[in-house]
C-alpha cells in the first residue's frame, strides 16, 4: 500500500506543484489583462503617436518634429508656468490647512465624529460639482464671494475673479484646496494617531513646551508620511485637469491653461493627437525627474538624520 | 493642560473651537449655497441672490429638472456606469487581492510594482491614444466604453484595498477551517468571504464614487444625448441653455445624493482607502 | 484515537533545513510536548502533522495510514491555535459545531456533542456570544471545545496558552491536562515554555535547529539531559555551566586551579569538559570554589543567590534563609553525583559511573 501510494505521489507531485504555482496567476489574470490592454498598450501607442503628425485626412511620420514644435510654442511655455503655480499654490494650502485640521481633530472634543464627517465631505463631492459650485460662488449674480471680497476691499468692484487673467487661477486653486484638505487631514490624522502617547508624556516630563513637542516629536514622526503623500499629491495635482476645465477651460486668454488641460484640449478639440502625445511625454519626463529628485532628497535627509 | 492659568485655558479653548468652526464653515458653505439656490424661487433669485436664506422656498426647480429635462436619463446612465464599474472592479480586484494576500509566488513583487505604477501615472497620458483606439473599435459614444475604461483605471487601487482587507483576516482562520473539514474553496466561501463583505462594500463604494465623478473621459467619448452621464449632461446643459440657475443647482444636489449616501458608509474605511490609493482623488 | 509515527521527516526551503531526519513514535493516548526555542522547527513539525505544510521527505503516519498526501480535513485531527482562530462571524455554538455540520452529522448528534463539550468546559452560558464578546480565557476554552466536539484521532496544540496571563495559564495547564487524561486522546502540544512541557507531558521532545535533541519523560530529561542544549533549556533557573579539564579519577580542574570531584571516573585526563550543576545542587560550604555574593533574591520558600566565581555568574538556590550580604566571600561545593559532565567539543553527556 505504501509503495503504491508513493508511486502515485511521484506521478501526482509535478501536476500538483504546477497547479499550485498557476493558481495565483489565475486569480490575477483578469486584473492584469485589463490593465495591460486599457492602460499599458495605450501608453505605448501614445508614445509612438508623439512621433507622428495627424490631420483630418492623413497621418504621417514626423520624427522629432512634434518635439521641435514644442520649443517654439509660447502657449506651452505659459502652460508650464501655470502648471507650476497651480501645483504649488494648491499643494501649499492643501497641506498646511490639512495638517492643521488633522491636529485639531486629534484632540478629543464633544461632537468630533460629526465635525469629522462634515469636514471630510468635500473629498466625496464629484470634481465636476466642485468646479461648478465654486464658479457659481464666484459669480456676482448668485454667489456671495465677489460681494464679500468687495466689502473687504480685496476687489474694487464685485465681479468674478474667473474673468480676469490676473486672478483667474485663484478660482480653481481655491476649489482644489477645498477639495484636497480632507485628503491630507485624513492621512496625517492617521499618522498622528499612530504616535504613542507615552512619547508625549515623556517629552513633557523632560520639559518640552507644546511647540517643542510639535517640532521635536510630531513632525519627525509625521515626516515619512508627509514626504510620500506630498510627492504623490504633487504628481496628482499637476496632472489634474478636471477642475480647471470645468471652471475656466484654460481661459481667460490662456491664463489658467496648465499642461494637463492643454493636453486634453489638444487631443480632444484640436485634431493633432501627435502633438498632444508629445506634450504628454514632456509631462511624464518632468514628473519622473521630480520623483527622482524627491527620492534623492529623502535619501540624503535620512542619511543626515 | 496642567500649569496654565484659567484665562489662558479659556482662550485656548475659544481659539480651538473657532478654528474647528472655520473649517466646518469652509467645508459646508459651498454645498449649503448650492442647496439654497436650488430651493430659491426664480423670481427672488436676483433680488435675494446673496441672502443667506430666501424669504420663500420652492421645490419647482426639482420638479422641472425631473419632468422637463434629460437629467433623469443622465442620472440613470451614470447609475448604470457606476454600478457596473464598481461591481466588475470589485470582483476582479477581490481575486487579485486574494492572490496577492495569500500566495507567495515568483513575480509577485513585479505585479505589485506594476499596479503601483498604474496608480501613479497620469491618466492624461492615455487620453490621445484612448480617444483614437476607442473610436476605431466602436466603443465611443457608448456606456460600455466608459465601463471598460473606468474598470481599468480603478483596478489597481481596488486591488490594494482588497489586499489590505484580506491581509486583515488571519491565515489561521482558513487553516482552522481546513482542519475542521473545508476544502480551500469552501474555506474561502464560508469563512473568508463573509469576513471580507464589509471590505467589498467599501471597495464598491470607493469605485462607485470615482466612476460617478469622472468627467474628462466621459466628455471625450460621449456625444449623443441618450448616452450622456450626469457629469457630461450637467456641463453641456450649462453650455446650451444660457443659465437656469435654480434648475442647475437642483440637478447638482441630485448628483450629490448618491455620493453622500456612500460617503456615510465609507467614513470608517477612509483611512484604509486613502492609504491603499494614496494617489487617488 | 491513534498513534502517530514520524519516519525520517525532513523539510527544507532551498538550502535551509527546517526539519532534518525527525523520527518519533507517539503511542495511542500519549501526551507529547514538543519544546524548543523559537525557530527550532517545532511549529513546522506540528503543522506538517496537521497537513498545513508539506514535508520534503519522510513519512507521516496517523495510525497505520500514511497521510503525507492527505488533505488536512481528511486526517481526522483537531488543532488549537495560538491565536485561537475562532471564526469571528459565528457565535460560540456555531464555532463548535462547524466541523460537525461540514461532516453532515445529524442535528441531534451535533446538539448532544456541543452540549457535552460546553458542559465540560463551562461554556454553557456563552453559546450565543460572538468571539469578540469573550475574554481571553473564554476564547481559549471555545477553541478547546471546537477541538473536542470532533472526537478526533489526534489533538494538536500550537502554543495555546501563550496569549494568556500567568495565573490563567497555570489554571488552563491543569485543565487541559485533566481533559486529555479523561478523554485519552493522543495529543501533541507545542510550546516554548519548559514549565508547560514539564508539567503537562508524558514525554517531552526537545528540538533545536530542526533536530531532535532528546526524547524522554520530564524528570528523565531533567535528571539526565543528553547534551548541554537540553541541560540549559530544561529547568529554571537555568543550570550553571563551568568549563574545566579532566584530571585523574573523575577530578576536573577548573580555571582558578582548584579542582572538583565528579562521578565521571572513566574520563581521559586532559579531556576538555563542561560541567553542569543545577542551582539547587550548588551549596554554600566551608571550603570549595571561592566566590563573592553579588545579589540575593529572597523568594520566600527558597532564596536565590547570584555568586561571582571563576569570572562568571553562578546561580545558587538555597532552601533556607540566609544572612549573607552582597560582597561577602563564600565557598561553593556540589556533591559529585549531582554534577553533569559534558564533552566540550560536541556538548554530549558523559555517562556517570
Amino acid at each position: 500500500m505504501t509503495l503504491a501510494s508513493r508511486e502515485q505521489m511521484t506521478a501526482k507531485a509535478p501536476i500538483r506543484r504546477w497547479s499550485m504555482a498557476a493558481e495565483p496567476w489565475l486569480y490575477l489574470s483578469p486584473a492584469l489583462v485589463c490593465i495591460v490592454t486599457v492602460l499599458l498598450v495605450p501608453l505605448i501607442i501614445g508614445i509612438s503617436y508623439s512621433f507622428w503628425k495627424f490631420s483630418a485626412f492623413k497621418s504621417q511620420f514626423a520624427g522629432l518634429d512634434q518635439y521641435r514644435a514644442m520649443a517654439s510654442d509660447t502657449v506651452l511655455h505659459d502652460a508650464l508656468v501655470n502648471t507650476l503655480w497651480w501645483t504649488v499654490g494648491s499643494l501649499f494650502f492643501q497641506f498646511f490647512l490639512g495638517l492643521g485640521l488633522a491636529l485639531l481633530l486629534n484632540r478629543p472634543f464633544y461632537g468630533r465624529r460629526t465635525v469629522q464627517a462634515l469636514v471630510f465631505l468635500p473629498w466625496a463631492v464629484p470634481t465636476f460639482l466642485t468646479g461648478l459650485t465654486w464658479s457659481w460662488l464666484f459669480n456676482p449674480l448668485i454667489g456671495p464671494l465677489p460681494h464679500i471680497f468687495y466689502a473687504l476691499g480685496i476687489q474694487s468692484e464685485p465681479v468674478t475673479i474667473l474673468a480676469s487673467p490676473q486672478t483667474a487661477m485663484w478660482g480653481p486653486i481655491i476649489a482644489n484646496i477645498w477639495f484636497g484638505i480632507p485628503f491630507f487631514a485624513i492621512t496625517l490624522l492617521a499618522a498622528r494617531k499612530s504616535i504613542p502617547s507615552e512619547i508625549y508624556e515623556a517629552a513633557s516630563i523632560d520639559g518640552a513646551s507644546a511647540w517643542q513637542q510639535f517640532t521635536k516629536v510630531t513632525m519627525p514622526f509625521l515626516a515619512p508620511t508627509i514626504a510620500i503623500t506630498v510627492m504623490l499629491r504633487t504628481v496628482w495635482i499637476a496632472t489634474f485637469a478636471d477642475l480647471i476645465y470645468v471652471m475656466t477651460q484654460g481661459g481667460p486668454a490662456g491664463s489658467t491653461n496648465t499642461i494637463a488641460t492643454y493636453i486634453y484640449v489638444s487631443a480632444f478639440k484640436a485634431l493633432d493627437k501627435g502633438y498632444a502625445s508629445a506634450i504628454a511625454m514632456l509631462l511624464l519626463v518632468l514628473l519622473i525627474i521630480y520623483a527622482l529628485l524627491v527620492i534623492q532628497m529623502r535619501r540624503s535627509l535620512l542619511k543626515d538624520a | 493642560m496642567v500649569g496654565q492659568s484659567r484665562v489662558q485655558r479659556a482662550l485656548s479653548k475659544i481659539g480651538f473651537y473657532a478654528a474647528i468652526g472655520a473649517y466646518v464653515l469652509f467645508a459646508i458653505f459651498p454645498i449649503y449655497w448650492t442647496v439654497k439656490i436650488s430651493v430659491t424661487p426664480t423670481r427672488l433669485l436676483y433680488t435675494e441672490g446673496i441672502k443667506l436664506w430666501p424669504s420663500a422656498m420652492t421645490m419647482e426647480n426639482y420638479s422641472a429638472v425631473l419632468s422637463a429635462t434629460d437629467f433623469p436619463r443622465y442620472f440613470l446612465n451614470s447609475l448604470i456606469v457606476s454600478i457596473s464599474t464598481s461591481l466588475i472592479v470589485t470582483a476582479i480586484a477581490s481575486l487579485a487581492g486574494y492572490a496577492l494576500s495569500r500566495f507567495q509566488f515568483r513575480g509577485k513583487a513585479v505585479v505589485s510594482l506594476l499596479l503601483l505604477l498604474t496608480q501613479t501615472f497620469p491618466l492624461v497620458m492615455v487620453i490621445p491614444p484612448i480617444f483614437r483606439i476607442m473610436g476605431s473599435i466602436g466603443l465611443t459614444d457608448n456606456l460600455y466604453g466608459l465601463i471598460v475604461i473606468y474598470t481599468a483605471f480603478n483596478i489597481a487601487f481596488a486591488t490594494f484595498l482588497m489586499q489590505s482587507f484580506f491581509d486583515g483576516i488571519p491565515k489561521e482562520l482558513e487553516e482552522a477551517a481546513m482542519i475542521d473539514g473545508c476544502t480551500r474553496s469552501t474555506a474561502l466561501r464560508r469563512i473568508v468571504l463573509p469576513l471580507t463583505l464589509p471590505g467589498m462594500g467599501a471597495t464598491i463604494s470607493f469605485v462607485f464614487t470615482a466612476a460617478w465623478s469622472e468627467l474628462l473621459f466621459a466628455l471625450m467619448l460621449i456625444n449623443s444625448e441618450s448616452q450622456k452621464t450626469f457629469s457630461v449632461g450637467l456641463l453641456t446643459f450649462i453650455g446650451k441653455f444660457a443659465v437656469d440657475w435654480g434648475q442647475m443647482m437642483a440637478a447638482s444636489v441630485m448628483a450629490l445624493i448618491p455620493v453622500c449616501i456612500f460617503f456615510a458608509f465609507l467614513q470608517r474605511y477612509l483611512v484604509t482607502g486613502l492609504t491603499a490609493g494614496a494617489v487617488k482623488g | 484515537m491513534a498513534s502517530v509515527t514520524l519516519r525520517n521527516v525532513s523539510k527544507s526551503f532551498g538550502s535551509v533545513h527546517v526539519l532534518s531526519g525527525i523520527n518519533l513514535e507517539i503511542a495511542d493516548g500519549e501526551f507529547v510536548v514538543l519544546v524548543g526555542p523559537s525557530g527550532c522547527g517545532k511549529s513546522t513539525l506540528l503543522r506538517s502533522i496537521a497537513g498545513l505544510e508539506e514535508v520534503s521527505a519522510g513519512d507521516i503516519m496517523i495510525g497505520v495510514r500514511r497521510v503525507n498526501d492527505v488533505a488536512p480535513r481528511d486526517r481526522d485531527i483537531a488543532m488549537v491555535f495560538q491565536s485561537y482562530a475562532l471564526y469571528p462571524h459565528m457565535n460560540v455554538e456555531d464555532n463548535m459545531s462547524f466541523s460537525l455540520k461540514l461532516r453532515k452529522e445529524s442535528v441531534s448528534k451535533i446538539g448532544t456533542r456541543v452540549n457535552q463539550a460546553s458542559g465540560t468546559l463551562g461554556l454553557g452560558a456563552l453559546l450565543e456570544r460572538l468571539p469578540k464578546q469573550l475574554s481571553g480565557g473564554q476564547r481559549q476554552r471555545v477553541a478547546m471545545g471546537r477541538a473536542i466536539v470532533r472526537d478526533p484521532k489526534v489533538f494538536l496544540f500550537d502554543e495555546p496558552l501563550s496569549n494568556l496571563d500567568a495565573k490563567l495559564r497555570a489554571q488552563m495547564r491543569t485543565e487541559i491536562k485533566a481533559l486529555q487524561q479523561s478523554l485519552g486522546t493522543t495529543s501533541i502540544y507545542v510550546t516554548h515554555d519548559q514549565i508547560e512541557a514539564m508539567t503537562m507531558a508524558n514525554r517531552i521532545v526537545v528540538l533545536n535547529e530542526g533536530v531532535i535533541q532528546q526524547v524522554g519523560a520530564p524528570l528523565e530529561l531533567y535528571d539526565k539531559p543528553a547534551n548541554t542544549f537540553v541541560a540549559g533549556f530544561i529547568g529554571s533557573p537555568t543550570m550553571n555551566f563551568i568549563e574545566g579539564v579532566a584530571g585523574a579519577k573523575g577530578e576536573v580542574k577548573l580555571a582558578d586551579g582548584s579542582s572538583i570531584a565528579t562521578g565521571a571516573t572513566s574520563l581521559k585526563p586532559g579531556h576538555e569538559v563542561t560541567l553542569g550543576i543545577r542551582p539547587e545542587h550548588l551549596q554554600l560550604s566551608g571550603k570549595g570554589l571561592r566566590g563573592e555574593v553579588q545579589v540575593i533574591e529572597p523568594l520566600g520558600m527558597t532564596t536565590q543567590i547570584a555568586v561571582k566565581a571563576l569570572g562568571q555568574q553562578l546561580t545558587l538556590m538555597a532552601m533556607e534563609r540566609t544572612a549573607l550580604s552582597p560582597g561577602q566571600p563564600v565557598h561553593l561545593s556540589a556533591s559529585s553525583k549531582h554534577i553533569h559532565v559534558f564533552d566540550r567539543a560536541n556538548g554530549r553527556r558523559f555517562a556517570l559511573t
